[in-house]
């Protein structure tokens, strides 16, 4: 049994499990197994999962994400986090403390945060927390979008992709789960991780990409 | 239907007015992730037909009244461009938009999985661009491939294609002449893997015989679209210089996926 091939599936296409168990992504009738959606397959630990190669950033509890503040509620702000439902940080799942009606001087719309998914309910609202390390509120910094699905490959094998950029940069670089990438430093170096993030995000599916993301960078410097 | 008219639609050899025979489509060309802002996209050119198709979602439904906690809502908005038509259109829905709105949107959301996002909407606009008959179900079919690209969970993708009487024989895709003055027009839409039929309507007269051998027909001229939407798909985003050495590295990636990378 071949455990490395990938195989592009497009949904509804029936899947051949090879005698191994149904892992994300799959569904089945009358006895077949069929692709939810547009995706990779893999062969991994013996379950048969279906990456998806497009779609909207799906909220996972624990997964680190960028939100933007988007209304203030009287304990809780509501962000905007690019998933289906909106986000929601309680006063209490913050470090900081308030009396009522305060938020907007501690966050205001606009502003946007490094948070956690604390806790997903079953009428799917997105609780979000700030207690934990390394979260906080972004202070100044651009935005940039890129497909959720290319997070991984921005981070690299154990993070060496977006640790090389950040250090022959110098610039300061958060990434979210949902796609959402902050980034701080000279407006030159900003520009130019801008750019390879969207040539990461244009070249997600070639190899040797980190060896070419460095030769771009050197040459810039 | 049926105007009065003296138009000769297939002449002595059984050809149709564009040279084709009574089962032969037009020419289909379906290209996907047309539009960067959107979620999901597609453009189809169906014969005449120019067809641009945006997927938005799923996300929030708005007005809040309109969310269903128990699944999304399909949200279809089927629209002709004023210079879509021979005749100056006036824009915006009329009675014909807001009924192919209704039906595509009905389509569509019995393939997808719409219980796996409650409370959201899934927004799919289609718009013509250029019309020569038949831009429902070519819309539909260009809407199904939109909804692939937008990532977005579905039994299979639904396409479709529509039959009719020409001169008293039973034709495939009916081109705008035949559609005007012809006898019937039998627009159809299955999803291809169960064969379920999601669309149906008829347009004139035909005996029971010609609409069964109508809908033959049209199933036989779908299952064929649906490989074009496939490879259409596959175009995108399969890469043949892809090796399998970078496959290996994404799926180390996947489990360093969680670790946090400040």
């Amino acid at each position: 049994m071949d455990t490395t091939t990938k195989k592009i599936v497009l949904p509804g296409e029936e899947i051949d499990l090879q005698g191994m168990k149904q892992g994300n992504g799959i569904y089945h009738e009358n006895g077949k197994y069929y692709a939810y959606q547009l995706g990779m397959l893999q062969f991994y630990n013996n379950y048969v999962n279906l990456i998806p190669l497009s779609g909207k950033y799906y909220p996972v509890k624990n997964d680190k994400v960028i939100g933007k503040v988007i209304d203030i509620a009287p304990s809780f702000w509501i962000l905007d986090i690019k998933g289906p439902y909106p986000g929601f940080l309680h006063i209490n799942d913050t470090p900081w403390k308030s009396g009522s009606g305060e938020l907007n001087k501690i966050m205001n719309t606009g502003d946007t945060v490094f948070a956690k998914v604390n806790e997903i309910t079953e009428s799917k609202q997105i609780w979000l927390s700030l207690k934990d390390n390394g979260l906080r509120k972004l202070e100044g910094g651009h935005i940039v979008s890129v497909q959720p699905t290319k997070v991984s490959r921005i981070i690299g094998k154990g993070g060496s992709m977006v640790n090389m950029i950040k250090e022959i940069t110098g610039v300061k670089i958060q990434l979210g789960q949902n796609g959402i990438v902050w980034i701080d430093g000279e407006p030159d170096k900003v520009l130019l991780v801008i750019k390879i993030l969207k040539f990461i995000e244009d070249q997600a599916h070639t190899s040797g990409l980190t060896e070419r993301v460095k030769e771009i960078l050197e040459k810039a410097r | 239907m049926s105007m009065v008219s003296n138009i000769k639609l297939i002449d002595e050899n059984g050809l149709r007015i564009d040279g084709r025979k009574f089962n032969e489509l037009r020419p289909i060309k379906i290209e996907v992730g047309v539009l960067n802002r959107a979620d999901g996209s597609a453009y189809i050119e169906w014969g005449g037909n120019k067809i641009i198709v945006a997927v938005y979602g799923p996300r929030e439904a708005f007005p809040k009244h309109t969310q269903n906690p128990s699944r999304a809502i399909v949200n279809a908005r089927y629209n002709m461009a004023a210079f879509s038509v021979d005749e100056r259109k006036r824009p915006g829905p009329d009675r014909r938009a807001i009924e192919i709105s209704k039906i595509i949107g009905e389509a569509l959301e019995s393939a997808i999985f719409v219980e796996q996002y409650p409370r959201t909407s899934i927004d799919v606009y289609i718009e013509v661009l250029q019309a020569d008959a038949g831009t429902r179900i070519a819309g539909l079919t260009a809407a199904s491939v939109a909804l692939a690209d937008a990532g977005i969970p579905m039994k299979d993708m639904i396409v479709g294609c529509a039959s009719g009487k020409v001169d008293g024989n039973i034709v495939l895709d009916l081109n705008k002449e035949e559609d005007n003055y012809g006898q019937a027009d039998v627009p159809l839409a299955i999803i291809p893997r169960t064969q379920e039929v999601v669309l149906l309507q008829m347009d004139g007269n035909l005996t029971r015989e010609e609409f069964g051998q109508a809908i033959e027909m049209s199933k036989k001229a779908a299952l064929f679209i649906s490989n074009l939407q496939k490879e259409a798909l596959l175009a995108k985003y399969s890469r043949p210089e892809e090796k399998e050495e970078v496959k290996e590295e994404e799926a180390e990636q996947e489990n360093h996926g969680d670790d946090n990378h400040e």
